[in-house]
């Protein structure tokens, strides 16, 4: 019955989601700055990966925009999370096995050198801050998850972590204010274009992808390993039957586990 | 058909992804399914470098394969949903001989 009710739902949400497509006329005054913007990037901006240079040169103030979301998420996430730290006894992992161990330590150097390569080089080839700021927090989380230590955090500093997101988001929000300064227009590239092709080049392009890339990878570093602190559930893992079904789970996930 | 090999190697993916969207809701393992979301966005990342966008499907790879499915496994345990053996008869009588059972690490002395 339930399973019924969803469906219809989903069935009325599509119908609704396709008509207004339909009614929209994509394409009708075709959008066709895309040609102008590949025509006049490489001059302008300086930089070889034209993606790039649309979200961190023209469209630099969305990408602002996508670091405040990732903020708020990430503190929201992290409010709702301390209610489970240190109020009981928390059930600790044991360190994680040896496939784990030495499979992080072999990993730990290598995510961070590539996770770094793709940050700065997020002007010439494929890439950017936000990919790279990701490989660089799967970098330290899996350190955490090979061992977590006494208290489940594997040795991460929040404070530290924290501070670094702080710095590289206020960093981003600097270097706009100078251009809003020196130019008069926030986040204008500065510095000039540089010699095409070379890490030198798009002007201030590759300090806006370092701080985008440290901002991320140290926010998701912090979630993840907040997360992975939380204690399993105490009616944990290994009891096949719970005495008592906690409210938790739903009927549905009951269902499935008998 | 007359078809090259790239259109080939999309349909496969396609038929991949559509079967592992489906396994994601059959799937009585609980873990299993987050580990097939993992393989969903994995080939949707596929898809994207093979339409010429390799941005975005490095994206893609980063945050669906690996970050999404991290954050929902964490999520699972922290529920007490965590179990890799699908059927409760099964681990009764291993749980009887071990104190208990751990998802990560068997083994303990190393």
């Amino acid at each position: 019955m339930r399973n019924l009710a969803s469906l219809l739902f989903a069935a009325g949400l599509a119908f609704l989601l396709l008509v207004i497509a339909s009614e929209l006329g994509f394409g009708d005054p075709a959008l066709l700055i895309g040609g102008d913007i590949l025509a006049q990037a490489p001059d302008e901006v300086g930089a070889t990966n034209i993606v790039t240079a649309v979200l961190l040169g023209y469209r630099g103030i969305d990408t602002l925009g996508e670091l405040s979301i990732l903020f708020a998420a990430a503190t929201a996430a992290g409010l709702v999370l301390v209610g489970g730290r240190g109020a009981k006894t928390p059930k600790v992992d044991p360190p994680g096995g040896f496939i784990l161990r030495t499979g992080a330590d072999l990993l730990f150097p290598l995510l961070l050198v590539v996770g770094l390569y793709i940050i700065v080089h997020g002007h010439l080839t494929p890439g950017g801050g936000f990919q790279g700021g990701v490989i660089l927090a799967a970098a330290f989380f899996v350190l955490v998850l090979a061992r977590p230590g006494a208290d489940g955090s594997g040795g991460m500093n929040h404070t530290a972590i924290a501070f670094i997101e702080g710095l590289a988001g206020a960093g981003f929000i600097a270097l706009g204010l100078w251009s809003l300064w020196d130019k008069g227009n926030f986040l204008q590239p500065m510095l000039g274009q540089g010699v095409f092709g070379t890490l030198l080049s798009a002007g201030t392009l590759p300090l806006l992808s370092m701080a985008v890339g440290l901002k991320v990878g140290a926010e998701l570093a912090g979630l993840m390993t907040q997360l992975a602190e939380q204690p399993a559930d105490a009616a944990d893992c290994s009891d096949p039957n719970p005495a008592n079904p906690k409210d938790k789970a739903d009927n549905q996930t009951e269902a499935t586990h008998r | 058909m007359q078809a090259d090999l790239v259109t080939w190697i999309a349909l496969l993916v396609v038929i991949v992804v559509l079967v592992s969207a489906v396994l994601v809701l059959t799937l009585e393992n609980l873990i299993g399914a987050v580990a097939v979301s993992g393989v969903v966005s994995l080939g949707v990342a596929v898809l994207f470098v093979l339409l010429h966008a390799p941005d975005v499907a490095m994206t893609e790879a980063a945050v669906g394969a690996g970050l999404s499915g991290v954050v929902l496994a964490l999520g699972l345990r922290r529920l007490g949903l965590w179990r890799l053996e699908s059927s409760p008869e099964v681990t009764e009588h291993d749980l009887s001989a071990r104190p208990s059972a751990s998802v990560r690490g068997e083994d303990r002395n190393a």
